[in-house]
């Protein structure tokens, strides 16, 4: 019984990822073609897309979204590379490492509030500037929601660049960095270039599936554009959803065919990039072995140790600015604090939060469960049978990930509501395991292969069979990258909005959704409360994450590391 | 029928190509040492016997323990023992724990309790149940991992280089530990090693592979 499950579960899982996908893009594309009977569409027509052809506002959000989307997986790249480049195996690397590991669980959400208090006209920033220059009154400028979208590109840089150094963190240890570049380093070159020439090349084949990730969220976002993103036009991916969510039901038709477009749009800018990489790898290639041993590498090294601080920084003050603001009394500008501090936000919102906070964990830990669980019976069938997925099934794997929500959302909606399984918890739990499942399998799957197979050979000869070596041995061996991984799938839930307001239909709020919601309004107090608990409500599980196998293995010191 | 270890026509494939064959037999008690250049098969050869062949590996031939053949059981049921070079003791268990882990469950309570504390006194380490594994030395680890192994009743012992990470005055008595047990329980053992004082040591036949 047991082998057969373990036997069954990569099928599963794969059909848990890819079964939803397939279906919600199929529920967008019928609409889009002027199929759905229940809102009167029954003859395939082009009218979609002449009516999303219409819409003044479209060529401008088509280049806001991929702007946007394109500079924000640039400079997050090139940041992370000049980062790893000039610092890699220093203390200084090892504290940026421990400032932006937890910053990687910070919800989108928050972090994008956050920054928007940084810098809005009347942010802390301003008000820095505005107290030695006498300023009585915020700048009339438009930072926040610039038209351009440099606000919401910041706020995605602040995201994205500690996913893509966490990535690169974890594949350069099977690259032998040290040895690598000290080799170079003799041969006379700088440690930044002999980074770029040796490592990089290497480094990036690895780390090229995330990337594609980044680059997919970033055309596609929509919480953190509607924080930070311009407003008339917004990018495509949060007019799709006005529509959807509009009373007129007609414009569901011109929604999914927005949908489309972006999936395009999205498909247009990952081919782009790929034949970005392609130009790069040749033209790199004399460079390569031309000989050149670098120069101004102080000036790279600062850059990047500066601009890494500098983003660690604006997430950290920006939960900061949320947490005073939700103390906050009377606050004049220019003042840096408030007159008077008081409890109150927190007493009146604090009974409703509760009860959402509750909901958003229970969802949580529901979705962090069933992903954990179809992710250890895959690499259990790994140990067990050899099923080894090839490099296809890891493109497979990043599939929810490079397909954008808002593609396929919108007819897994529908098909939501034609089951009747909308707005149910169920319905959002499972959900939010095809978005979790790929960051579950990504934490687990390298300290999962990396235990020695001989403790296996040991306690096989020992007499001990494939069940009592798995819960007796390689679980509890595994327990700390094992909750670790549940932290991180727990956190991806709990940052989830687009997949909790479209199948929940609005009627399973959750603190993302709850704390959206309040973003066109712009009390700065509700979101200060709303956004730090959606914080503490990712944060949690990690709490939990590192206080439990400290406590079970205070007393075994080969479990320190572990 | 033939008491011990016995390889009929024993031959492993590396994905179609020929690796290594092997026809012998280890009497009970008597030390069988295979040496040979890395990349010559040997630890293919020990997870041939416990059954932990990886794929691309083929086997053909028989392998016969006290007369069963044992070439198709899981590895849990072939009762055979192995000790390798490091000492995989399980980190998250305590001395005792390890033990107990090879110990089979008929004994409970407290005749376990009491089995498990003989089982240290004999190996000089008693009062060491409750220890963090990790805080011993190198040797008392190699000596908790033998016991951890016989205490699971095996029918067979494989030794992969038990000794090379052993300091020079701790590898003989390691050495003449490992070998007195097996013989006085009469285990055929198998012996893999490149330290010709390792097949010195064990006194019994050599066959050398590659």
């Amino acid at each position: 019984m047991a082998l057969s499950l373990t036997r069954a579960a990569p099928a599963l899982t794969l059909l848990a990822l890819l079964g939803p996908v397939a279906a919600g893009l199929a529920g967008t594309l019928a609409p889009a073609l002027g199929l759905m009977p229940a809102l009167g569409g029954t003859g395939l027509s082009l009218d979609p897309f002449r009516e999303l052809f219409d819409w003044p506002g479209l060529p401008r959000a088509v280049i806001l979204s991929l702007f946007t989307g394109l500079a924000a997986t640039l400079i997050s790249l090139t940041l992370t590379l000049l980062i790893c480049a000039g610092w890699q195996g220093t203390q200084a690397f090892a504290a940026l490492e421990r400032v932006l590991s937890p910053l990687l669980s910070v919800p989108h959400a928050a972090a994008a509030f956050g920054l928007a208090f940084l810098i809005a006209p009347s942010g802390w920033v301003a008000r820095l500037i505005a107290l030695p220059l006498g300023w009585e009154r915020p700048p009339d400028l438009l930072i926040l929601q610039d038209p351009f979208g440099l606000s919401l590109i910041a706020g995605l840089v602040v995201k994205e660049m500690p996913f893509l150094l966490l990535m690169s963190l974890a594949a350069l240890p099977a690259l032998r960095p040290a040895q690598s570049v000290a080799t170079a380093q003799a041969l006379g070159y700088g440690r930044v270039t002999a980074w770029a020439k040796v490592l990089l090349p290497r480094l990036y084949a690895q780390i090229r599936l995330p990337v594609y990730a980044v680059l997919a969220f970033s055309i596609s976002v929509v919480d953190v554009a509607m924080i930070l993103g311009p407003g008339t036009p917004p990018p495509l991916a949060v007019q799709v959803l006005k529509w959807m969510n509009d009373p007129d039901l007609a414009l569901r038709f011109r929604a999914s065919a927005g949908a489309l477009m972006l999936l395009a749009l999205t498909v247009g800018a990952l081919l782009l990039w790929r034949g970005g990489e392609i130009a790069t790898a040749r033209l790199s290639a004399r460079w390569l072995v031309a000989g050149g041993r670098g120069h101004g590498e102080r000036v790279l090294r600062g850059l990047g140790l500066g601009l890494g601080a500098l983003s660690a920084a604006a997430v950290l003050l920006g939960l900061v600015g949320l947490a005073v603001w939700s103390f906050a009394g009377l606050w004049r500008f220019p003042e840096l604090l408030p007159q008077g501090w008081t409890l109150r936000s927190w007493m009146r919102h604090g009974p409703e939060l509760l009860a959402l906070f509750g909901r958003t964990l229970l969802i949580a830990a529901a979705v962090s469960g069933i992903a954990m669980a179809l992710t250890t019976a895959c690499l259990e069938a790994e140990q067990r049978h050899g099923l080894r997925p090839g490099a296809r099934a890891l493109w497979l794997l990043y599939l929810p990930l490079l397909v954008p929500q808002i593609a396929f959302l919108p007819g897994l909606q529908i098909a939501a509501l034609l089951t009747g399984l909308d707005g149910t918890l169920g319905a959002v739990i499972a959900v939010h395991v095809v978005f979790v499942l790929p960051y579950a399998f990504l934490s687990l799957s390298d300290p999962y292969r990396a235990l020695d197979p001989r403790f296996a050979a040991v306690s096989h000869a020992l007499g001990r069979g494939p069940g009592a070596t798995f819960w007796r041995l390689r679980l509890p061996m595994l327990l700390r990258p094992w909750l670790a991984a549940a932290a991180v799938s727990a956190a991806v839930s709990v940052g989830q909005y687009l997949p909790t307001l479209l199948i929940g239909g609005g009627r399973v709020p959750t603190l993302t959704t709850e704390a959206l919601a309040l973003a066109s309004g712009g009390d700065r107090r509700v979101i200060g409360v709303t956004a730090l608990a959606q914080t503490a409500a990712a944060f949690l599980p990690f709490g939990l994450a590192l206080l439990i196998p400290a406590l079970a293995w205070r007393n075994r010191r080969g479990m320190r590391h572990g | 029928m033939a008491e011990g270890l016995s390889f009929a026509h024993l031959r492993i494939d590396r994905h179609g190509a020929p690796m290594l064959s092997l026809d012998a037999r280890v009497a009970p008690g008597e030390v069988l040492t295979v040496m040979g250049p890395s990349g010559s098969g040997k630890s293919t050869l020990l997870s041939a016997i416990i059954g932990t062949l990886a794929p691309g590996f083929t086997l053909s031939g028989q392998i016969t323990l006290d007369g069963t053949e044992i070439t198709l059981l899981p590895p849990e049921r072939r009762r055979v023992g192995i000790l390798f070079q490091d000492e995989l003791l399980f980190p998250h268990l305590s001395v005792g724990g390890n033990l107990g882990f090879g110990l089979p469950p008929r004994l409970r309570g407290k005749a376990r309790r009491a089995r498990i504390d003989a089982a240290l006194r004999d190996i000089g380490l008693e009062g060491f149940a409750a220890r963090d594994p990790a805080t011993l030395s190198g040797g008392q680890k190699a000596r908790v991992a033998l016991m951890r192994m016989l205490l699971a009743e095996p029918r067979a012992l494989l030794l992969d280089e038990p000794f090379s990470r052993l300091d020079a005055a701790r590898r003989d008595q390691i050495r003449s530990l490992v070998f007195e047990r097996a013989r006085a329980q009469g285990l055929p053992v198998l012996l893999v090693t490149h330290d010709p004082e390792d097949a010195e040591a064990a006194g019994g036949r050599v066959i050398t592979l590659g």
